[in-house]
C-alpha cells in the first residue's frame, strides 16, 4: 500500500533552491572576475593538461571585459548567499536536521561502498536511510567549502582590514588559488549531484520540491517496504523498527 | 548516492480490503494536489526571480552598473570603513621580495609633449580662502622621505611587490596645511579636526586620469606621493616625477604623474568609478 512519508522539510527546500541560482551566479559573475587575470591551469612545468580556461570557452560563453559588472554582481549577491547558507547551517542545527546530515564514523566505510556500488562493482544493497554515508560526507563538505569561499573570499576581498585572515590562509596569492579551487570544487559536486539525482529518480527529486516522498508499506504491519524509514537508522530509540 | 537507488525492488503490495484502498487513493490523491502546489510554487518563485532580476538590470544605471547594486558596493564600503583603523597597515615585505611591476593602463600620461622639468604640483586649499600652491619636486623630495614594501594589488587579480619612496600624504599636509578649512595643521592624522575635508581629489597635468580617496585614506601611514620606485626614480610610465601611492587600495587608485590635488566636501571623480568600479576600490 502506497502511503505519503515527510522527507525534506519546506525550509531546507527554500534554502536548496535559493542556493542553486545564487551559486550559479556567483560562480558566473567569478568567471567574469577572474577572467581579467586568468593565469591558472594544470600541468608542470611547460606542460599545460588544462587552461583555465581555453579561449574557445571565453568565446563560446561572452566572458570577457566584464570585470566591473562581475565584481558590483558578485559583492551583491555574496550577501544572499551568506545568509542563505547561515540560515541553513542554523536550521539544521537547530531543528535536529544535522542528525541526518553529519557524518558518523561509520560514515567513511559506507562511502567507499556507496561508491563501488554505484560504479557497479558491488552487488549488495545498501543501508536504507534518508542519506547514506557518501550523501552525508558530501552535503557536509559542500556546506564547508562554502564557509571556505567566504573566508577566502574576504580574504581577497579586504586583504588588508581581514590581513590576520589573509595571512591565515597563505597570503593574498594563496587565498585567491584557493578561492578558485574551492568553486572548481562545486562545478564537479554539481555534475555528480545531477547524475544522482538523475538516476534516483522522480520520487526522489520531488521530494526536493513538495518535501514528500510515497512509499510501499506493508497494510498489515505499517513495516517500509520501499522507500527510505522518516527517521535516522543512527537514531535506535526513534528508529521505526521500535514503533511496529 | 541517493537514497532510491538503495531500495530492494519490493513487490507492491497491494491494498487488500476496501478500507485500504480509500486510504491508499486519499494519499495518492494528497500527492498530486501537494506536488501541482509545489511545482507551480516553485516555478512561480523562479519566474519572480529571473522578474526581480530583468528589474535590477533595468534599474537606471549609477556610474556603469544598476544603481542598487551601486547602493550595496557603497553599503559594502561602509561597514569596512566602519571596521577600518589607520592603525592597520597593508603587510610589509622584505626589500629583497621586491620586482617591478607591470605597467597597465597609459591613460593621462600617454601626451607626447609632457615636460617633466617645467612640470609643477600644483594643491588647491580647502575652504574660502582658496589658498592655491605650486610645488616643485625638489620642494616635495625635501619632506621627510619614508620608504615601505609592499603588495601592490591591481583589480585585475595580479599582484606584485614593490618597494616605494616618497613623502607621506600626512607629512606633506603637517607641512603645508592646506586640507582645513582655516589652515590649522592636522597634528594628529587618527583624528583630524573638524574643519577638515572630506575627501581628497588628485588629477594628472592633462585631466583625463582622476582618482577620488576619502581623506582618512590620504592620511593612512602608507599613503605616499611617491618619487622612487624599487631603488629608482620613477619612469614615465610609472608615473614620472610624483605618482600616489596607497597600498589600502587597489592599483586602479594609485594615480600616476599627479598634476593637481583639491579638497572636497563630496566624492571627487574617479576614472574607474565612472566606468562601473567601485568607488573606494579599498581592501
Amino acid at each position: 500500500m502506497k502511503v505519503v512519508v515527510e522527507k525534506h522539510p519546506l525550509a531546507i527546500r527554500w534554502f536548496h533552491w535559493i542556493n542553486f541560482p545564487v551559486l550559479s551566479l556567483m560562480i558566473w559573475s567569478g568567471l567574469w572576475i577572474y577572467w581579467a587575470n586568468d593565469v591558472y591551469r594544470l600541468g608542470w612545468g611547460q606542460t599545460t593538461l588544462l587552461k583555465f580556461f581555453p579561449d574557445s570557452f571565453y568565446k563560446a560563453f561572452h566572458v570577457d571585459h566584464k570585470l566591473a559588472q562581475g565584481m558590483s554582481w558578485h559583492f551583491v549577491l555574496m550577501w544572499v548567499f551568506f545568509l542563505n547558507g547561515l540560515a541553513y547551517v542554523l536550521y539544521t542545527a537547530f531543528s535536529g536536521e544535522w542528525r541526518y546530515l553529519l557524518p558518523t564514523r561509520h560514515s567513511f566505510r559506507e562511502a567507499i561502498e556507496v561508491t563501488l556500488h554505484d560504479l557497479g562493482l558491488r552487488k549488495k544493497p545498501l543501508p536504507v536511510r534518508k542519506f547514506n554515508g557518501a550523501q552525508q560526507i558530501a552535503y557536509t563538505s559542500v556546506v564547508l567549502m562554502g564557509l571556505g569561499s567566504l573566508l577566502t573570499g574576504l580574504a581577497i576581498y579586504k586583504p588588508v582590514q581581514f590581513g590576520w585572515l589573509t595571512q591565515l590562509l597563505g597570503g593574498y596569492e594563496t587565498a585567491r588559488v584557493l578561492h578558485f579551487a574551492l568553486t572548481i570544487g562545486y562545478v564537479l559536486f554539481f555534475i555528480v549531484h545531477i547524475a544522482q539525482v538523475v538516476r534516483a529518480g522522480w520520487n526522489n527529486f520531488r521530494a526536493m520540491v513538495a518535501g514528500f516522498e510515497i512509499q510501499e508499506v506493508s497494510p498489515a504491519t505499517g513495516q517500509v517496504l520501499a522507500g527510505p524509514p522518516t527517521l535516522p537508522a543512527a537514531d535506535a530509540s526513534l528508529s521505526p523498527a521500535k514503533l511496529t | 548516492m541517493t537514497p532510491d537507488e538503495t531500495q530492494p525492488q519490493s513487490p507492491a503490495t497491494p491494498a487488500s480490503t476496501p478500507t485500504e484502498a480509500a486510504t491508499e487513493a486519499a494519499a495518492l490523491h494528497e500527492a498530486r494536489v501537494r506536488s501541482r502546489r509545489a511545482f507551480i510554487g516553485l516555478g512561480l518563485a523562479g519566474l519572480a526571480g529571473i522578474g526581480g532580476w530583468r528589474w535590477l538590470l533595468g534599474r537606471p544605471a549609477v556610474e556603469g552598473i544598476p544603481g542598487p547594486l551601486r547602493k550595496v558596493l557603497d553599503f559594502n564600503a561602509g561597514l569596512t570603513n566602519d571596521y577600518y583603523k589607520t592603525t592597520r597597515l597593508a603587510p610589509e615585505f622584505s626589500k629583497s621580495l621586491a620586482r617591478p611591476p607591470r605597467s597597465n593602463g597609459d591613460v593621462g600620461i600617454d601626451d607626447e609633449d609632457f615636460d617633466p622639468a617645467a612640470w609643477r604640483l600644483t594643491v588647491q586649499g580647502y575652504g574660502p580662502a582658496a589658498r592655491k600652491q605650486e610645488f616643485t619636486l625638489a620642494q616635495i623630495k625635501a619632506l621627510p622621505r619614508t620608504e615601505i614594501t609592499t603588495e601592490l594589488k591591481c583589480i585585475e587579480g595580479w599582484s606584485v611587490v614593490v618597494n616605494w619612496a616618497g613623502v607621506r600624504f600626512a607629512d606633506f599636509l603637517k607641512q603645508y596645511p592646506l586640507a582645513t578649512r582655516s589652515g590649522q595643521p592636522i597634528a594628529n592624522p587618527d583624528q583630524p579636526p573638524a574643519d577638515a575635508a572630506r575627501y581628497v581629489g588628485m588629477m594628472t597635468p592633462d585631466e583625463k586620469y582622476y582618482v577620488g580617496l576619502e581623506l582618512e585614506s590620504a592620511l593612512h601611514p602608507q599613503t605616499l606621493l611617491c618619487y622612487e620606485m624599487n631603488g629608482q626614480p620613477l619612469t614615465q610610465e610609472h608615473g614620472a616625477p610624483l605618482r600616489l601611492v596607497t597600498p589600502l587600495k587597489y592599483g586602479i587608485k594609485h594615480i600616476k604623474r599627479i598634476g593637481t590635488i583639491a579638497f572636497a566636501d563630496v566624492r571627487p571623480k574617479d576614472y574607474w568609478a565612472e566606468l562601473g568600479y567601485d568607488w573606494h576600490a579599498g581592501h
